[in-house]
């Protein structure tokens, strides 16, 4: 009897042609989407800010993927036009994410380019939209007597550092609103149109 | 259906319409093709894995336990002159130990997980609560607590069961078992480490594979000692008939490492071709993992306690070989709307959608089995469980199914929507089914009873209803949150204010269900200290 030699070649058949079907052929075809034209690649300051982003979740709350306008309102609510594959050429780890607790960040960039509100939304973000449910990251951020040559203090609204101190940004939360600062690809798509078609044919 | 969907991402991923056109029939000619291949295939595996009689469904009973029924008790109700019985009686005594190591873990685990999903929730209504806590950061927290189900709690718990069931139904004591010791060990130690990086923040930053690359290896390594005693008891199996769970068991732990494996090697994958790869990993861990390992508790205990065997071989030929063929191409639907290859998307929502078939062959499988046998769902702890289990998972696979549909993605896709129904799924299904089996088995590998009926029900019931409140309040919260965030005219905080009572009461159901297992682990360390002493009857449950 080799019922189990049967059992588990099918089995082992039927993993090979989902795995051929989502990750061999997308690995043929989009893995090495060419950059579009317009995206840059990221700076090593960027690229430490992506790194704080993966260490402390963000992706779990918020998507970098924007939809169509046949879908979702995505594009209404300012952010950005739906994404393709050469949007994604710099990104290992991929960051698409999968929840919406917080907005779309893919074009953040460009809807709020100001350090100073991103950090001062980091250390807490009911400073800037009262019902957020967003964690503050206290930890991101030094509360000191006076500040020291060098230092980014953030600008806090009114009531929120604690009393007689200042708040300084530490370097991770630097490059995380360096990170964020980069998100931003409002560049046409269009001209990249033969190109899916080519990686297809490859 | 394949075909609007094709075509609405042809915009996304600008392919020109003839090539959408061509697109859409090779995957269409694919399908009905591969559905005939499917069909031949399962015809061919009728002669080979069971036969045209009943007998292999009655490979689980020695003769003369047909109608008799069975539970957790730490004697035997037919006498040892059975040599069936002496047979399972030394498949028992063989993996006693080993079982009874990995559940330990999976309790402390399960303890681990709750608390760190427990705080994970509260965060998300009290969101300066620890914030001064790098490693309590929902975004770490959370991560911890899927991390310690995931490779934790469901890999021990299944793992142990396997180990149990395996051996009774080849009826061949386990054959090495220190390797699986070995690689227990080895197993834990690598959780403990990946939890430890996710909490100082060293992530691989893919949902499901967080845990870094370099301790994986300690994963790969535990995996595959813990594998090879039950690789060669299958060898020296004494049974001609492969059961059922035999069948899931078995490809679930070849299915298992080749997903970790490909999904982990460094460097592999990249942007949005790593997109795919990464919810082919994360719904095949569910689907080709968990999944089968709960379904085999099933297809084993079920008919086992009511003494009954499973109704239709045929059906679970049907249910098996089409969950291992549509299982494994639904990860894309995580994808819907996403940049991804319109016709990977396409695949994957047809394939959602063919779920139904293997599901409702199950369901009915099972349900004509239990017939007329209800009433044992009252008083066996396990197979209320497991009846529970059953239920859920004809539940949540349907909701999935329809859940995959273009209408119903575009709502429920990026809310608290999915994470209502991983919880039905994983804990409502997997969870309880698993609980159910242990219910069974420790009587068996420890000669004592469980000490308190009471607290089994007490047990039941948290978790019951906990998941209950927890599912019903995130699936209508996460339904609301998504109309929201589709009306263009709603500001984007509409749909976070409005999910602020739903997340309170998640907390609530998952208090709950965090207070089932407590009770659930004290009654397991009564056991442990002697207090079932004496007790010699089954724990049965009565009036709860
Ligand atoms: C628990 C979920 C959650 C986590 C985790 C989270 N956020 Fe948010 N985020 C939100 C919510 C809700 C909002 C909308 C309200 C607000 O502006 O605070 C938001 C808003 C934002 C905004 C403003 C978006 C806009 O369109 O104005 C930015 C930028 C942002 N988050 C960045 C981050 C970063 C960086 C991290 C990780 C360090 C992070 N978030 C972690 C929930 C979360
Ligand atoms: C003690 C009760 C529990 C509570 C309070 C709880 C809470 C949570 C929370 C808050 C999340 C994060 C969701 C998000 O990202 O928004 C989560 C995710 C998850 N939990 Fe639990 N959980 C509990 C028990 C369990 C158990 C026992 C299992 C399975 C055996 C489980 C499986 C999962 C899975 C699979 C996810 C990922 C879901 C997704 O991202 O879609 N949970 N849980």
């Amino acid at each position: 009897m080799h019922s189990e030699t049967r059992l588990l070649a099918g089995g082992m058949t039927m993993l090979s042609i989902a795995t051929g079907a989502l990750v061999v052929i997308p690995y043929l075809t989009v893995r090495d989407a060419t950059p579009l034209e317009g995206l840059k690649p990221y700076t090593s300051a960027e690229l430490r800010g992506r790194q704080v982003y993966i260490a402390n979740g963000c992706v779990y709350c918020h998507s970098q993927q924007p939809r169509a306008r046949s879908f979702a309102p995505d594009t209404e609510r300012g952010w950005g036009r739906a994404s393709v594959a050469g949007d994604y050429a710099y990104d290992t780890p991929h960051l698409l994410g999968t929840m919406r607790t917080g907005p779309d960040l893919f074009n953040i960039g460009a809807r709020q380019p100001s350090e100073q509100w991103h950090l001062g939304h980091l250390y807490q973000p009911r400073a800037y939209a009262p019902d957020s449910i967003m964690p503050s990251y206290p930890y991101l951020f030094e509360a000191k007597d006076k500040v020291d040559p060098g230092d980014v203090e953030v600008m806090l609204p009114s009531g929120f550092a604690p009393p007689g101190k200042v708040i300084v940004a530490s370097h991770e939360a630097l490059d995380l609103v360096a990170y964020m600062k980069a998100l931003d690809h409002g560049y046409p798509v269009l001209q990249a149109q033969p190109q899916p078609a080519a990686a297809a044919s490859r | 259906m394949a075909s609007g969907a094709g075509g609405a991402n042809v915009a996304a991923t600008c392919i020109q319409p003839e090539n959408a056109l061509s697109t859409v029939a090779i995957l269409l000619s694919a399908f009905v093709l591969s559905v005939t291949a499917l069909l031949v295939f399962i015809w061919s595996q009728r002669s080979s894995m069971f036969d045209k009689s009943a007998k292999a469904a009655e490979v689980i009973f020695a003769p003369g336990e047909i109608g008799t029924r069975e539970d957790p008790a730490a004697g035997t109700a037919l006498g040892l002159g059975n040599a069936e019985l002496v047979d399972r009686a030394r498949a028992d005594a063989s993996t006693a130990p080993l079982v009874f190591f990995f559940f330990c873990c999976a309790f402390a685990w399960l303890l681990v997980a709750s608390a760190a999903g427990l705080t994970a929730s509260i965060r998300l209504h009290e969101p300066d609560w620890l914030a001064h806590q790098p490693w309590l950061t929902f975004g770490r927290i959370r991560t911890i607590h899927l991390n310690a189900v995931a490779y934790g709690w469901a890999p021990m718990a299944g793992l142990g069961i396997a180990l149990f069931v395996i051996p009774r139904l080849l009826k061949t004591p386990l054959v090495g078992a220190p390797f699986a010791f070995l690689g227990a060990a080895l197993w834990n130690a690598a959780l403990i480490a990946g939890l430890g990086a996710i909490a100082v923040g060293l992530s691989d930053g893919l949902e499901w594979l967080e845990i870094p690359w370099q301790i994986d290896i300690l994963f790969v390594i535990g995996g595959a000692l813990v594998g090879v005693p039950l690789v060669l008891t299958l060898v020296h199996r004494r049974v001609e008939h492969l059961y059922v769970s035999v069948w899931y068991m078995g490809c679930a732990l070849f299915w298992f490492p080749v997903l970790f494996l490909v999904a982990n090697v460094p460097g592999l994958h990249r942007g949005v071709q790593q997109a795919a790869m990464n919810w082919w990993f994360g719904h095949n861990v569910l689907g080709l993992f968990y999944t089968p390992l709960a379904l085999a508790s099933v297809y084993y205990f079920l008919p086992k306690i009511i003494g009954r065997p499973v109704q239709s071989y045929n059906l679970s030929l049907l249910g098996f070989w089409g969950l291992a063929f549509f299982y494994g191409q639904v990860g894309g639907h995580h994808l819907i709307g996403g940049p991804v290859p319109g016709w990977l998307i396409s695949l994957s929502i047809v394939q959602s959608m063919m779920m139904i078939i293997p599901v409702l062959a199950f369901t009915v499988n099972q349900h004509q089995t239990l017939k007329g046998h209800l009433d044992a769902l009252r008083t066996s702890p396990t197979l209320r469980f497991i009846g529970f289990g059953g239920l859920m998972y004809t539940a949540s696979s349907i909701q999935g199914s329809f859940e995959a549909l273009r209408i119903v993605n575009a709502v429920a896709h990026f809310t608290h929507f999915t994470v209502a129904h991983a919880h039905l799924g994983l804990y409502g299904f997997v969870t309880m089914v698993f609980f159910g089996a242990i219910y069974f088995i420790v009587p068996r590998v420890s000669g004592r009873e469980w000490p308190s009926p009471g607290l089994i029900a007490a047990h039941f019931w948290f978790a019951a209803i906990g998941i209950t409140i927890y599912f019903v309040s995130l699936t209508i919260g996460g339904w609301l949150q998504g109309e929201a965030m589709l009306d263009g005219s709603r500001p984007f905080m509409d749909s976070v204010t409005l999910t602020a009572p739903y997340l309170k009461w998640r907390s609530v159901g998952g208090a709950l269900m965090a207070v089932g297992h407590v009770i659930f682990v004290v009654h397991f360390v009564m056991l442990l200290v002697g207090r079932s002493a004496g007790r010699v009857q089954p724990a049965l449950l009565r009036n709860f």
